[in-house]
């Protein structure tokens, strides 16, 4: 099980590779990757800039993960998230999980990306042709986190 | 009572402060209190940090506006998250 984060580029060839060699078992490899897109509706995306809080980001990977391990079977979890300015097309996240069967990676990697966007301390700004805005949590993002029953606090919701 | 502060993402950016130690009055309680008191530092404050607009993490965990703080406690105020 490891995590990064980092600001260079990963190769999602390799780390598949690690995962898989990393038990006999392994039935089942699901991987996720998240790319900086061209445009934000109408307008086009020059760049974004990703922040984060460090210590807790690490923490929080590291919760999220002991709960997918908690739910599902899993034989190895890696989760990489890059930071600084990347471009459209670029690769800004990776959850990879690895598994006896299907069921349990596809769950537990779908799980730790829905998590991931709601309960770790990461922050997203994003420059387009008009000019440069902290992005909020999505709607869509929220409606995906409570599908998992987590009760818990997030840094998306109210705070009150 | 001394707090250590942190700032992310948009207050970081649009209060120009990354991080700062704060000597708090007593009445200071939670961290509501606390953004309140911050809140005075005037209208840009203010703005950058009304309800709507932060949320906080209290000892690296994320937390509500009535959780209570006590002397040399981490608190991280930030903009919703948005990573992924």
């Amino acid at each position: 099980m490891g995590i990064s984060i980092q600001t260079e580029d990963f190769d999602l060839a390799a780390e598949l590779a690690a995962l898989r060699a990393s038990s006999k078992n392994v039935g089942a490899l699901v991987s996720f990757v998240g790319l900086v897109r061209d445009f934000s509706g109408d307008e086009k995306i020059e760049n974004i800039y990703l922040e984060h809080y460090p210590g807790m980001s690490e923490k929080a990977l590291e919760k999220i993960i002991a709960e997918a391990n908690a739910r599902w079977q899993l034989l190895g979890v890696r989760a990489i998230h890059r930071i600084g300015t990347l471009h459209p097309g670029e690769q800004i996240v990776l959850v990879a999980t690895a598994a006896q069967h299907r069921g349990d990676a596809f769950s537990a990697c779908e799980f730790i990306i829905d998590y991931l966007k709601s309960a770790a301390p990461f922050w997203k700004r994003e420059q387009t042709t008009q000019g440069v805005e902290w992005l909020n949590t999505k709607d869509s993002d929220m409606q995906r986190m409570e599908r998992w029953d987590i009760h818990q606090i997030t840094g998306q919701g109210d705070m009150q | 009572m001394k707090i250590n502060l942190l700032y992310f993402g948009r207050p970081r950016e649009r209060l120009n402060t990354s991080s700062e130690i704060v000597d708090v009055p007593d009445n200071i309680a939670t961290l509501g209190d606390l953004l309140d008191w911050l809140r005075n530092r005037g209208e840009n404050w203010a703005h950058e940090l009304a309800d709507n607009r932060v949320r906080c993490a209290l000892n690296q965990e994320m937390s509500k506006s009535t959780a209570r703080i006590r002397a040399h406690d981490e608190v991280a105020i930030f903009s919703p998250i948005s990573g992924g």
